[in-house]
Order: structure tokens, then sequence, then C-alpha cells
């Protein structure tokens, strides 16, 4: 077999961290491959450089591609070469037809006018290829989410494309739909073309991948051949979590008390696809002092389930029950929930979590400005006195709490956002990905306020992206798979395999 | 002296714009010959821009929210030309004419708002179709005519002054008590905000610069009413103009309301999982814009002593560039109230100043277009620089 691709010690760093580190890859003409790892592994940073997104240069290694060394300095030096990408997020422009989709950037033309005779008749033509039947002036907007992706495929075929790359392509798919995308690609396999696949999905990749390169922490682990060894989905799994706990953790000895918080079949449908259930009927409870982790895939529905249940601040069709301490709950909004003892720490700080034009004062308040007021009118005096208490309490590293939160780093953005919610007096915190982004001394202060509020008996709800510190962290650990809970671990059982194994949905429902 | 440098550096801003207009009035005093300062033409010059301080204040809100009104100016000749129906042709008492002006302003504005929070239609369409529907229905009430003239006492608003005291000495005494109440007024509350620094040990300018500063500011204040008080006395308007300013700026400091106000306008993701009711506050902060286009309305109707299909062409332009001059940021969350008024004036010191050098109305567009887009400029390139 010839090696379509070859990619050879790539290293990729950003600012602070090394994304890739000496990975290997290599892809043989005609196949399937499949690229797999935890979220955060290096895949899409992976894809990215070979497609031109980080130009040459931007990155260590070579990359051989027909044999010929390659050096893209964009998308579009990929594109010619025959190398084409659908990204995760679905790139259509709605208001545009599926024709116009297909051949946007790449204009059927001579002279600058478009030869919208030609258009029609290729778009048809790519159509029938990947078995849409629609007309090539729909909308592009009016399409499901299934038929789209088959549009974005199309569109990859209208380029002439050598290799196809594709980003998580079922993530947003129903099953059908999904079945049919696979169905696809083997027949394009018979065709001859080459493609990769990145997918969380184990049974998927075992469908249709004939090799597997396996990527850690920015590291090739393995490649992994399906058509010469039996492989299964333990092995797989194995590769993807195989490290050891070097994170330290701290000391903890857990005093869980009585029940504090449950919710009972909840459900959320997705805002704009009203019969897409995102969370479907899930049940947990919390207790005092317990610190639950929620283990999930990208795309799991870990946060819509948060954000749901935080005073219904996602979703449509909301159904279920939530209990605090015995009493039903009904909150309709966000602030009905923070009167109700809840707190969500959100998961990307920038965008929900603070106000970086404003100061850590009034960042720190913002969530609880009535208890510092009287007659609606601020104290300011004792807003200062609040906001460099938790300063000192939190040892956020500022010169002066009127700092702007924008100029903080990571991990003292993540302690102010943490101080408004303490400030709150919560007795449920749900925290989303709290150590995101942030370096492992800070990780390592913020575990230590979870421990800290846990021992004050508030329970937290926790979710977390990396395995191990769910495992160094949690008392126990529910998983989430496609908006349902898979599986609950308590702390002594619990493992990264046997997360995993939930996580990818091949567990037993409990 | 550090904590004092970096005080005066984080305010910069602020302090920037006012040193700007100082420097403009120095200029124009200078090319004028004198005349800018004159008691009579400051006098003119508060006057002339009351209304577009007004409406400076209420669009700062609005500017803050990260939204944007087109419509003030219409709905300023809407009120008007109804006080003006209500008050000259069926003979209503002007007080009550006047709060149903406001009420119908603050509907006005809660039409808008409805669709800025409620349906989420960007307020520059929403406002645009304002600017045209209030307008044309002001034409519509007036018949396409003006109306006038209306009673003493309303026009006082805009044209009148406080009563002198009984002495009948040269200078207008009300106006120097008033500047001197005012100072010992000032000097009080620094003193207890020195206080309460203390109390808490927080950092706080050392004594001999908090003096000095007062001491700045108490001449510059007394030296205003003396001007004022060689002429007429303290207009009127600029007392309604002095409480709007003292309420807004304490609303926007001080309450839980002003700061969410901000908040939303700095991140309104963020400022809706902290708990902040944003389409309500959005919804508000148009209301609160219709009820000042009011006002400002009726304090021009009052000082043209008619209402015309024509009033307020072009408000919304100048109240806009006042907020924005002023240091408000285009994409919301920074702004302040005196920012605002500071940026009003610099706009309405270079109108008075450029007309009485007798420069063409043709130049003073012009530079008034370029004195916005340096002003803004400069702000950002600061603001970028700082991070």
């Amino acid at each position: 077999m010839e090696a379509l691709l070859e990619m050879r010690g790539i290293t990729k760093a950003f600012p602070g961290v090394k994304a890739l580190e000496n990975v290997n890859l290599k892809v043989e003409e005609g196949e399937i491959h499949a690229l797999m790892g935890e979220n955060g592994a290096g895949k899409s940073t992976l894809m990215k450089v070979l497609s031109g997104v980080y130009p040459h240069g931007s990155y260590e290694g070579d990359i051989l591609f027909n044999g010929k060394a390659c050096e893209f300095r964009s998308i579009r030096g990929s594109e010619q070469q025959g190398i084409v990408i659908i990204h995760q997020e679905l790139a259509l422009i709605p208001q545009l037809s599926i024709a116009e989709n297909i051949f946007l950037g790449n204009e059927r033309s001579a002279r600058g006018i478009i030869d919208w005779n030609e258009t029609t008749i290729r778009t048809k033509e790519l159509l029938q290829t990947v078995g849409l039947g629609d007309s090539p002036q729909t909308e592009a907007g009016s399409l499901g989410v299934g038929k789209q992706q088959l549009v974005e495929i199309a569109k990859a075929l209208s380029k002439d494309v050598k290799l196809l790359i594709l980003d998580e392509p079922t993530a947003a798919l129903n099953e059908e739909d999904s079945e049919n995308l696979l169905r696809l690609l083997l027949e394009f396999k018979k065709k001859g073309m080459t493609s990769i696949i990145i997918s969380h999905k184990l049974n998927e990749i075992m469908k249709v991948a004939d090799s597997i390169t396996i990527l850690r922490d920015g590291r090739t682990i393995e490649t992994l051949d399906v058509r010469a060894d039996e492989i299964t989905e333990d092995r797989i799994i194995k590769g993807m979590v195989g490290r050891d706990l070097t994170h330290r953790y701290p000391e903890r000895e857990p005093s869980i008390g009585e029940l504090l918080f449950e919710a009972r079949g909840w459900t959320v449908s997705h805002p704009l696809q009203p019969d897409r259930m995102v969370v479907d009927g899930v049940s947990f409870e919390v207790r005092r002092g317990e610190i639950v982790g929620i283990a999930g895939l990208m795309g799991a529905g870990r946060t819509e389930l948060a954000m749901s249940i935080f005073g219904q601040s996602y979703g449509k069709r909301i159904s279920g029950q939530l209990f605090k301490e015995g009493k039903e709950l009904k909150l309709r909004d966000i602030p009905q929930a923070i009167d109700a003892g809840i707190a969500y720490v959100t998961e990307d700080r920038k965008e929900y979590g603070l106000i970086l034009d404003e100061d850590i004062k009034r960042n720190t308040t913002l969530a609880s400005l009535k208890s510092i007021s009287k007659w609606f009118v601020v104290d300011d005096s004792r807003e200062i006195v609040e906001a460099e208490g938790f300063r000192k309490r939190m040892n956020i590293k500022t010169p002066s709490i009127h700092q702007k939160t924008g100029n903080l780093s990571g991990g003292n953005q993540q302690k102010v956002v943490l101080s408004k919610w303490i400030f709150t007096g919560p007795d449920l915190l749900i925290l989303d990905e709290p150590t995101r982004g942030i370096d492992v001394g800070a990780k390592y202060e913020i575990y230590t306020i979870i421990h800290q509020l846990a021992e004050q008996g508030k329970g937290i709800l926790m979710i977390s992206s990396e395995l191990p510190e769910l495992l160094g962290m949690c008392d126990r650990i529910y998983v989430m798979n496609e908006g349902r809970f898979t599986g609950v671990v308590p702390r002594a059982e619990a493992s990264q395999e046997r997360l995993m194994k939930y996580m990818t949905g091949k567990g037993d429902t409990p | 002296m550090t904590t004092a440098l970096r005080a005066l550096r984080g305010n910069f801003r602020q302090y920037g714009m006012f040193i700007a207009l100082l420097f403009i009035m120095l200029l124009f005093q200078l090319l004028s010959g004198g005349i800018l300062l004159k008691p009579l033409n400051i006098t003119n010059l508060i006057l002339q821009n009351s209304y577009i301080l007004i409406l400076a204040i209420g669009m700062l809100l609005v500017i803050i929210t990260g939204h944007i009104d087109l419509s003030v100016g219409s709905i300023a000749a809407f009120v008007g030309a109804i006080s003006a129906i209500l008050m000259v042709q069926h003979q209503m008492p002007y007080p009550a004419a006047i709060v149903i002006s406001l009420l119908i302003g603050a509907a006005v504005g809660a039409w808008q708002g409805f669709w800025v929070a409620y349906m989420r239609i960007p307020s520059f369409i929403v406002t645009l179709a304002g600017m045209l529907l209030f307008r044309g229905l002001t034409m519509l009430v007036l018949n396409g005519k003006s109306v006038a003239p209306f009673p003493n006492e309303f026009r006082s608003i805009s044209t009148g002054f406080v009563p002198d005291l009984p002495f009948g000495w040269e200078l207008h005494g009300a106006t120097i008590l008033a500047g001197i109440i005012v100072s010992i007024l000032y000097l009080f509350m620094e003193w207890r905000a020195r206080l309460v620094q203390k109390r808490y040990s927080f950092e706080q300018l050392s004594l001999p610069l908090a003096a000095a500063r007062a001491a700045g500011v108490i001449l510059i204040l007394n030296l205003f009413t003396y001007v004022l008080a060689s002429y007429k006395g303290l207009p009127n308007i600029l007392i309604l103009l002095m409480v709007l300013v003292v309420i807004y700026t304490f609303v926007m400091r001080k309450t839980v309301m002003g700061r969410h106000i901000y908040a939303l306008g700095g991140n309104e993701k963020a400022a809706r999982l902290s708990g902040v009711k944003t389409k309500k506050v959005t919804f508000w902060v148009f209301v609160n814009m219709g009820a000042m286009a009011a006002l400002a309305g009726l304090v021009f109707a009052a000082r043209l002593n008619a209402a015309t299909p024509k009033a307020g062409v072009n408000f919304e332009l100048d109240a806009i560039a006042a907020a924005f001059i002023g240091g408000a940021s285009a994409s919301g969350g920074v702004g302040t109230v005196v920012g605002a008024i500071v940026g009003g004036l610099v706009m309405g010191v270079m109108n008075n100043g450029m007309s009485l050098i007798g420069l063409g109305i043709d130049y003073q567009q012009g530079i008034k277009g370029l004195v916005l887009l340096l002003a803004v400029a400069f702000d950002l390139y600061n603001k970028n620089k700082a991070s």
C-alpha cells in the first residue's frame, strides 16, 4: 500500500502550551483512517496544520502528500492539492441556495460572470452522488442538519478531492442520518477515495475505519490496523486514556451529609430543533458535602443540563422535577435560581463569566448586588470590603481590586468568577469545566477552594472533560452520553477505562 | 504620589476630555477677542445647548447598553407638538400638559423598547423607523403649520432666571449664594468620603492633593456663578440640568439598576447568567430615553415659543456625538454621565465659538465631524495602549 499522506514530527506550540509534540500520522491511499483521542488531545489542531489553517512556518515538521513535500500557506493551498476538510461546525451560509453554497469561493464563471447553468448542472450531479434529492435552488438554511452535512460533503467533492477530512461529522446528527453518512463514506472508499474521520463514537469508528491513530496530550500514542488485528473497543479506550495520574490533587476526608439536591426525569429540547432532545430523562442527586462529577464527551449535553437547571437558561420544552431538601423547586429564571441557592460557574469565563471591561470588585458583586445595597443603592464601602476579602481568601494575584478583569490571567479570572458565585451564598454549586485553560498551580488552588466549599456542607456538581480531574476530585461520577446518563460510578470503582466506556455510549443504562 | 498618578491615569479619559474642553474654550476666547466668556454669551451657551445635553444623558444610557436611538429628534418634535396643542389650542394648564407630554414620551420609548428588548430587532432599525414615524406624526398633528405662542409660565422653563434676592445689588445675589452653598455641600461630601475611606483604611489621595483638587473645583464653580451673576443670574434650565446630572450620575454609579446597565452593555451573556434581567433593563432604558426626549422637546418648544414640524431635526446626531466624544464606547459597557455632558459642551462651545468668529456653517459642520472622529480615535488609541 502506498502512503497518500505522511505527517512527520509535527510540533505546534501556542503561547504557554504545546498542543502537538512530535506527532506522526500516515494515511494510506484508499483507506478510512480514524483519528481518536480525548478532548484536547490535539486532533483538531493536527488537522488545522494539515489543511493550512496554521500556515507553514507556524509549526515544525514535514507534510508529505503524494510523496511531495507540502508547505501550505492557507486553506486554499491545501485545497488545490485536493485536501478538503469539513469542520465540526457546519459552514454553510443559510441564506444562500445549495448551489451557491457548493460553489462558494469556487464559482463556475467566465471573466467574473457566473455561469448559472453549469452551476446548476454540476450541483445536480454532486447532489446525486451524495444521495440528496433536493433542488439546487433550495435555501441551505431550510435543510435539516443531516442534509446540510451532505451538502458539505457535496461541496468537498466539487473541489476534486483526494483526501477528505471529516471532523466529528455525526456529532449533531441523529442515528439515521449518521448511518446514512457512514454508508456514503464506505461507498466513496470503494471508488478509491481516502478519508480521515475524527470521531468520539467508538461504534461508528469500528464500523468504518481501516486504521486508527490515537493521540493523547498532543502526542501520537499508536496506530492500530483494524484490518490486520482484532481490535476491540476496550483496546482503543486504553490507548486514549492510558495516562498516569501525574496531576496532584489535595487530600480530602469527605464528610457527606443529607440529601441536598435532586433532579428527576429532567428533559430538555434543543431551542431551535424542538424534536431533538439534548437532555433526555436525566435523574441525579447531590448530597451536602459531596463532590459529584459529570463526565462526558463534547456535545454529550452536560452544559445544557447545567444551564437548563439554572433557571431554564438553556433549551425549550423543559420537563422533569427538581428538589432541594425535599421541596420541589420551580425555577423560571436565573434570579429565582440564585435565590434558591444555586450557582452556575460558567464554562467559558471570557464569554459567559466576566464583564472584562469592569474591575474585579464589580465582577465579584454582580450576582449579589442586593445583599450589599439598601433601597437599591449599592454600599460602595461594603463592596470594597467584600471584594478585598475575596481577593485575600482566593489568593487572586492582582495589584488591586480595581484592576480590570480583562487584564488578569486565566487562573485569576477563574477565581474572580468563583468569588462571584460564592458571594451569592449558594448551597449547590455547578462548576462547568472549572480548570479549563489554566496552569497547574492555579488548578491546585481551585481544587483546594472546591474542597473547602464541600467541607462547608455545600453540594458540588462538577462538569469536566478531564477524566483524571474527575477521578481525583469526585466522590461519585455520573457519565453522560448523547443526552442520557449511561452510568454512575462511585469513587472507589472509578477508572478512566470504565468512564470512557460509558462516555462513548458503550454502557448499561442505570 | 504614585497613588495620585494612578488615580489620574485611571480617570485620564474623563479628565482628558475636560482638559480638551478647557483648551477649546480658551482657544475661542482668544480667537473671538474675549466674547466667548462674556456673561451674556455664557448664559446663551447654556440656553442653546440645554436640550442637547438632556438628550445626551438619555442617549448615554442607551449607548452603554450597546444600542443607539436615532428617533429622539422626532420624538422631541412630536411631544413638543402635542404640548402645543394641549396648551395653545386647548388651554390646558401647563403643569398638566408637561406631565402628559412626559408620559407620551415614555410610552413612545416603551413602544421602541418593546421591539428592541423583547422582539430583538436591532435598535438601529427600530429607532430609524421611529425617526420617520414620529416625524410624520408631528407633521400630521401640526397640520404642517407652527403652533404658537406658549403661556409665559411654560416659556420661563427655558428662558427664565432664578429670582434675585431683594437687596438691589449690582450682582445677582441668589446666584452667588447658590455657588457658595454648593461649594459648602461639596466640601462636606468630600470630607465625609474621606472619613469613610479612613474608617475602612482604603487608599486615598493625600490631604494636600485632595485639598488642591477641592480648591480647584470650588474656584471654577464660583467663577462660573460669578460670571452668571454679572448678567441675569442662574437660568432655570441650568438648575433642571444640574438636577438631572446629579440624579443620573447617582443612578449610574451607585444603584443596582446602574450596575445592571453597565454589566448588560459590557457582556450581555455574562450579565444574564449573573441574574440581570437583561430584557427588562433594556426596555426601561428605552422608556427613559423616550421621557428624556420628551423633556428635551418641551424645553426646545418653550425656548422657540412655538412647536414646528421641523423642530428637533438632527438632535439625535448631536446627542450621539456628545456621548461618544465624552468617552462612551460604541461596543457598550463604558461611559459616564459627566463625560456625556462634557462631550455635549465641547460640541456646544465649538458651535458657539465658530459662529462668533464668523465661520460659515459649511466649515462648522466639517470641523465638528472631524472633531468627533478624532476624539473617538484618540480614545481608542488610549484604550489599546492601556491593555
